[in-house]
């Protein structure tokens, strides 16, 4: 068969691109599991080999990558569904549910095996063990049965520090589970507040986030209580092994906004928030992701100084 | 349907193809380097000198 007598059955217009498959991968989130792994892996007491170090971040993405394009396949349904999933690759009709379950196993598995033979078989375990958390735990039983699936899937994307610094240290500790508590506790406040302006979308779903089940007000109530419990974590990591002086000053100053963002959020209602199109609600959203950044960049950049006697206490 | 010799599937399909080539490569690459990385570290041993050991 020549290029130009394809059969018309054999092709179909849609047929993916290698970004389509890429798409599969949720790079925005991968760029979330790349950066806290990383600062996981450089906040570990130990030096690790740049090209052992490149590998372990590497194959933690891929893993991520991986439960990402396995949430997609099972998803697949309610992604038709709602607005902000229904440009993703497998409502586009660029790739089929199967292709995705495929690409999906098969990276999961390369993800797992490598980093277990580029770093230790104990990072490896643990990157299968978040894998499995975000796509079975979280995705198949979870989302759709709770309303507090945010607060415990929040979990499988608070890992990758902990797996850095497994991958670097082979051990565990007190420092990067701090990491995940702060990732874990940021992640609901950032989606009920994504879910307060993106209303009907999850109501359309089917998926019981709070602001179905519980109602808006409750929601707004909830995003004051986790940012209140947040604060406190973050600012009283500042004290542990990986905080110091500059992580303390950045903690204070964006606890302090977000502090004030989640009080403004909980005392609109919804006439105050469709009079201004959620103005309050979207700019706390915009400030929860600079916040998870820089709290972050923080601890990198006591790490990164310590060498030269700046960093931490 | 017909298909010309330079219709834009080709090239989806071509960017496809390159596309996991430069990643086979990358991870060929990546494999090597990992190996170099391992075999020439301090606490490296083969496993017949692990053998003996035990």
């Amino acid at each position: 068969m020549t290029d130009a007598s394809i059969h018309a059955s054999s092709v179909h217009e849609d047929e993916a691109s290698f970004g389509d498959f890429f798409a599969l991968l949720k790079p925005r989130v991968m760029s979330l599991v790349v950066f806290t792994a990383f600062v996981g892996l450089m906040a570990a007491p130990v030096s690790v080999h740049p090209v052992i170090g490149f590998a372990a971040i590497l194959f933690i993405a891929i893993g991520g990558g991986a439960s990402g394009a396995l949430n997609m396949w099972w998803d697949a349904d309610i992604d038709r569904i709602m607005k902000r999933t229904k440009g993703r690759p497998i409502p586009a009709g660029k790739i089929t549910e199967g292709e995705a379950k495929v690409f999906g196993l098969a990276l999961s598995g390369i993800s797992v095996i490598m980093l277990a033979l580029a770093s230790n078989i104990f990072a490896g375990a643990f990157l299968a063990f978040t894998i499995f958390f975000y796509v079975v735990i979280y995705t198949m039983w979870l989302k759709r049965s709770t309303p507090q699936n945010i607060v415990i899937g929040g979990a499988a994307g608070a890992f990758p520090p902990v797996i850095g610094w497994i991958a670097a240290t082979g051990s565990m500790a007190i420092e990067p589970w701090l990491m995940f508590a702060l990732t874990f506790m940021w992640t609901p406040p950032h989606f009920w507040a994504l879910a307060l302006f993106m209303r009907s979308d999850y109501d359309d779903a089917g998926v019981p986030m709070l602001t179905v089940t519980h109602g808006r007000p409750s929601t707004r109530r909830h995003i004051l209580v986790y940012t209140g419990l947040l604060a406190a974590l973050a600012i009283g990591t500042a004290f542990s092994g990986v905080g110091g002086p500059l992580y303390l000053a950045v903690a204070l100053v964006l606890n302090g906004l977000f502090l004030w963002g989640a009080w403004k959020i909980s005392r609109r209602d919804e006439t105050d928030s469709e009079a201004d199109d959620f103005k309050v609600e979207r700019s706390f959203f915009k400030l929860s992701l600079l916040y998870l950044f820089l709290h972050f960049g923080a601890i990198l950049a006591e790490s990164l100084l310590k060498p030269y006697g700046l960093g931490g206490w | 349907m017909a298909l010309h010799k330079e219709h834009e599937l080709h090239k989806r399909r071509f960017s496809r193809n390159v596309g996991l080539g430069l990643i086979l490569g990358a991870f060929v690459v990546l494999v090597l380097a990992l190996t170099m990385v391992k075999v020439t570290s301090n606490g490296f041993q083969f496993p017949s000198e692990l053998a003996e050991q035990n």
